[in-house]
């Protein structure tokens, strides 16, 4: 601005200067011309005469100025001209300016989740550097299995990584306050911090050479611990903390913002990091070359590529595996995958929001379009103004500059006016975002939306300002200027561009629209699938038992000192006014809800003698969960055949455990699954006996219908991660409060929390394909408003510009319905046309979608016809409306013109 | 670029000698712009009559190209008038452009007194 405003008042100078100076010049001729004898009035017209014209003179030397100047000072009057014939016609430019501002607005709001989410790197220093090295059995098709701590020590040498710490996720009960609260724990190698290159806002982080091989006694805790439990005390370092009635020091807090790099939310919510060797107390089997810990996070040499990093991983993993060839049969063929940690944490995001994101891109292509439809019928209405312009001297590039000027003055207010909608949207957007999506960058509208918002409507700008201009050059002037006042007609090619467009519009509203509906019945179906359990009237309240590190101190060691605590915690519950049922089950057994430390998965080894592959004893690996007998019949779960857990299977009793008939059709297919055994561990001593089978569940994922699942019995193993479900007509709050209060009477040290019921669990569960649905639906629905407002514009237009011969037909007798006809048969066409192109591009979407999407075919014909028949009848309406204006069109008026 | 008044003893100046003529007028001193006039009507005895229309803008041209300069002063009447002058690169542009000019016309007399029957 500062420097337009320089530019305009350089200019003003030098046309002062040019007039002085010529002025000067004419006195000097007048008083020549007097010198020599001519009166003064002679000499002053004369001298004028001679002169010239001055306004030309001014005109020409302007004409040297510098190109810059020019090209400012002329679209400053094309801006200042375009402004007023924007004021003249209110309407169209507010409709103009409403759709760029929506189609910006919506990717802008898109490209604000895409950006933080996608783009931006992770908030560590280099963070290019930093991977999750996930162990893999790739025989056995096993991914990201864990790793154990020889394998840990052997990369540390390795010579790829700078420093590795292992990452092991577990929910503590911290003790020592009013009563006691779980908190999300992650156990880490003493080099953590230094490894993500993060400083505490108080206190410092362990020493990144600590050699204890347990637990060093001291944590780190985050920001949001800090100010809920400590009530932001800055002496809260050193103070001693009771996490599972074991002491730690806290050392550090973290800064607020803060989050651990995992994929899991609950991981990433940590509120404590111990640190610890992983190479002693609580830990006995350190030693072993099996998963311990569920996996690590990495940060490359400086100087490696993480390519070069893997090649020496594959290169010391071949090593080990001729080293040590018990631990590493070829039969599992272990490997270690290093994941960028941006990858890792984004897990399976990235397709949705790419998928989203394109949709915007569809709605943006419509928003362009409408407008170039919209400035293209403005343009024809002023054919003849531009005539004129250009009969009076203004060359084509000078009109088509105006016309430039226009469409992009009307994209970048529209493009403030959409950054404004975004930022004003951010906050629902951000509601509608899944909490699987990682946040470790919050969701803002940084320079870069802004930058992205503006550049779009500048290059729609100019795309939609080009339509128009093709115009122009094809302006006949004779032709139009000849045509008096009459409002003029489009010509065939103008007419064709217009329909094109809504064309191109309707395709793609319906290619978007069928994406909406595949995903609706997807959703739908989804919903109504069958689970294999009743979730309806099942509250889960969760608790867990301490994991002293000193084993002797454990309340809890085995099943059997677990069982009196689980009957008890049954027979309370059972008590509480408006419960049914009380089962209790290992967290893993929640159906749709076990977060990363509650999986289960076991390694079982077949007896199998009778199985399918005689002699093989490579473990396979299941999904297992423990619970008590009430389970099965509090979820519904039915009993296909055998029998179930009783009483009396407990820890004194053979092991015995239930499949689900997914499992005993895999592992058994050709004998009876029932009185099989399995071991639980490859190091497991003593045969586990199934004595039932179970009807499948969709407990991993509702759109997964069958897995191999084994129940073993809560009573004979135990399970330190407890969930307490309850059937009745109870209130979430309420059972939680009567529970914890039961639970703590039994033991004043238990936590109880997360109490929600299963419906809601599993709606959370398809939280994310809901978000995609409900944005590709507000999509469609856009893009469809404007396919029709794309419509209706043709064909009035078409009405008044036809209006003459409309009236012609009417005095001569055509009937309302064939004038209804003649008018709605173009703009029907042109939906009928948009259609078929947009098939195409719809069965192409499917094709892409088909991956994510359930129990309907991805081509499935009643959707698209439906799809399509309820496309053109909405185009049939926004087509009647305008045409109606026809039917009143008077003979008399319309003929005289 | 030049009026034709008469016919028959004016020239019409091609393309670019305008400003050539120009810097060659101010070879002398500065001048202001009517002075520049009035010098190449009294040199060319009254052949080459130049316009404002064409004399003001190859100023500023020439302005541009920083082969001229250009000061205000005030005149005898007391006005403020704009004194143009040669600078170091016009002066170097006018040697180069007058050799040139000499080439040009050396190479133009030589055609147009060939014979009649070389033509074609």
């Amino acid at each position: 601005m500062r420097i337009g405003g320089w530019l305009a008042w350089r200019r003003a100078r030098e046309t002062d200067d040019l007039n002085e100076e010529l002025g000067a010049h004419l006195d000097m001729a007048m008083a020549e011309r007097i010198a020599r004898g001519e009166s003064p009035h002679d000499a002053k017209l004369n001298a004028r005469r001679d002169f010239g014209n001055p306004g030309l003179a001014q005109e020409l030397a302007r004409d040297q100025w510098s190109v810059v100047g020019r090209w400012i000072e002329q679209a400053s009057q094309d801006a200042r001209f375009a402004a007023r014939t924007f004021c003249r016609a209110p309407a169209f430019t507010a409709i103009t300016i409403a759709t760029i501002a929506l189609g910006i607005g919506a990717s802008a709001s898109i490209f604000s989740v895409v950006n933080s989410v996608l783009l931006r790197p992770l908030p560590y220093p280099h963070a290019e550097q930093l991977v999750r090295l996930e162990d893999d059995y790739l025989a056995t098709g096993a991914r990201d299995v864990g790793m154990s701590t020889p394998e840990w020590r052997d990369l540390q040498r390795s010579g790829a990584f700078s420093a590795i710490s292992p990452t092991w996720f577990d929910n503590n009960n911290l003790t020592g306050q009013a009563h006691p609260e779980r908190v999300g724990l992650l156990i880490v190698a003493p080099n953590y911090f230094s490894l993500l290159g993060v400083q505490p806002q108080l206190g410092s982080v362990f020493d990144r050479n600590d050699p204890t091989p347990g637990f060093n006694g001291q944590v780190v805790i985050s920001d949001g611990l800090w100010k809920r439990a400590f009530g932001s005390d800055s002496t809260v370092l050193g103070r001693v903390v009771q996490l599972d009635s074991d002491s730690y020091r806290i050392v550090g807090v973290m800064p607020p913002g803060f989050q651990a790099p995992e994929r899991a939310s609950g991981a990433r919510g940590t509120e404590v990091w111990p640190a610890m060797g992983f190479a002693g107390n609580p830990i006995t089997t350190w030693a072993q070359r099996s998963p311990l810990f569920p996996g690590a996070i990495a940060r490359v040499r400086d100087g490696l590529s993480i390519a070069d990093a893997q090649r020496r991983v594959d290169a010391l993993v071949e090593t080990l595996r001729h080293q040590y060839p018990a631990d590493y049969p070829a039969t599992i063929d272990w490997r270690v995958r290093l994941v960028p940690l941006r990858d890792y944490i984004l897990g399976d995001v990235r397709q949705p929001l790419l998928f989203l994101f394109g949709a915007v891109g569809l709605v943006l292509l419509i928003a362009c379009t409408s407008v170039a439809n919209l400035l293209l019928i403005r343009a024809t209405a002023r054919s003849r103004e531009l005539a004129v312009r250009q009969a009076m001297g203004s060359g084509p590039s000078r009109l088509m500059r105006q016309l430039l000027t226009e469409s992009v003055l009307l994209s970048l207010v529209g493009g403030a006016l959409g950054v404004a909608i975004a930022y004003a949207a951010r906050g629902s957007i951000l509601h509608w975002v899944p909490d699987s999506v990682a946040q470790l960058n919050a969701v803002t509208m940084d320079w870069r939306v802004v930058l992205v918002a503006f550049g779009l409507s500048l290059v729609a700008g100019v795309l939609f300002g080009l339509a128009p201009m093709a115009q122009v050059r094809r302006l006949d002037l004779t032709n139009v200027l000849k045509q008096e006042g009459r409002a003029t007609t489009g010509s065939g090619d103008q007419q064709r561009t217009r329909r094109a467009l809504v064309v191109a519009e309707f395709a793609v509203s319906l290619t978007l629209m069928v994406a909406a509906a595949l995903l609706v019945r997807s959703f739908r179906e989804l919903l109504n699938a069958p689970l294999g359990f009743d979730p309806h009237g099942v509250t889960v309240v969760r608790t867990r038992l301490p994991y002293p590190n000193d084993s002797t101190e454990d309340l809890y060691p085995n099943a059997g000192a677990e069982a009196p605590l689980l009957r008890e915690i049954i027979r309370r519950g059972s008590a509480l006014g408006g419960v049914r049922e009380v089962a209790v089950g290992s967290g893993a057994a929640v159906p749709l809800d076990h977060p990363e430390q509650d999986q289960a998965v076991l390694r079982l080894v077949l007896d199998r003698r009778a199985s399918a592959n005689n002699g093989d004893n490579t473990p396979v690996w299941t999904t297992a969960s423990e619970v008590t007998p009430e389970y099965f019949h509090l979820l519904r779960i039915p009993l296909v055949r055998g029998r179930l857990f009783t009483s009396f299977d407990t820890d004194s009793s053979p092991l015995v455990a239930v499949v689900n008939e997914s499992m005993a059709r895999q592992y058994w297919p050709h004998v009876d699954a029932i009185g099989q055994r399995v071991k639980t561990s490859p190091r497991a001593t003593q045969w586990t006996t199934i004595i039932g089978i179970v009807g499948d569940t969709r407990s991993d994922s509702v759109t997964a219908p069958r897995h191999p699942q084994i129940y073993a019995s809560l009573y004979q193993r135990q399970g330190k991660h407890l969930a307490i479900f309850v059937r009745g007509q109870v209130e979430t709050g309420a059972i939680e409060r009567n529970l914890r209060e039961q639970v703590q009477a039994i033991n004043a040290a238990l936590p109880v929390f997360g109490a929600r019921s299963l419906d809601e669990t599993v709606t959370a569960s398809l939280s994310p394909r809901r978000f995609a649905m409900m944005m590709i639906a507000a999509f469609a629905a856009v893009a469809l408003g404007l396919a029709s407002l794309g419509i209706y514009g043709v064909v009035s237009f078409m009405v008044t510009e036809r209006g003459q011969e409309i009236g012609v037909r009417v005095a001569l007798g055509a009937q309302r319905s064939d004038v209804l006809r003649l008018v709605m048969r173009q703009g029907v066409e042109v939906a009928l046309i948009g259609a078929g192109v947009g098939l195409v591009g719809a069965l192409a979407a499917a094709r892409v979608m088909a991956g994510i999407l359930y129990g309907v075919r991805a081509w499935d014909p009643w959707t698209f016809t439906a799809v399509t028949a309820g496309l053109v009848s909405v185009a049939i309406v926004a087509c009647y409306l305008p045409a109606r204006r026809a039917l009143r069109v008077d003979p008399l008026l319309a003929m005289r013109g | 670029m030049v009026r034709r008044s008469p016919p028959t003893s004016r020239i019409e100046l091609l393309q670019g000698t305008l400003d050539l003529i120009i810097l060659q007028t101010l070879r002398w001193g500065p001048a202001h712009g009517f002075g520049i006039m009035k010098m190449i009507q009294s040199q060319s005895s009254n052949t080459l009559q130049v316009e404002t229309g064409s004399l003001y803008p190859a100023l500023q041209r020439l302005l541009r190209q920083r082969v001229i300069a250009a000061e205000w002063s005030v005149s005898a009447s007391n006005r403020r008038i704009r004194i143009y002058r040669l600078t170091a690169k016009g002066r170097e542009r006018l040697a180069a452009e007058r050799s040139q000019w000499k080439r040009l016309t050396e190479v133009m007399a030589a055609l147009m007194q060939r014979p009649a029957s070389d033509e074609p």
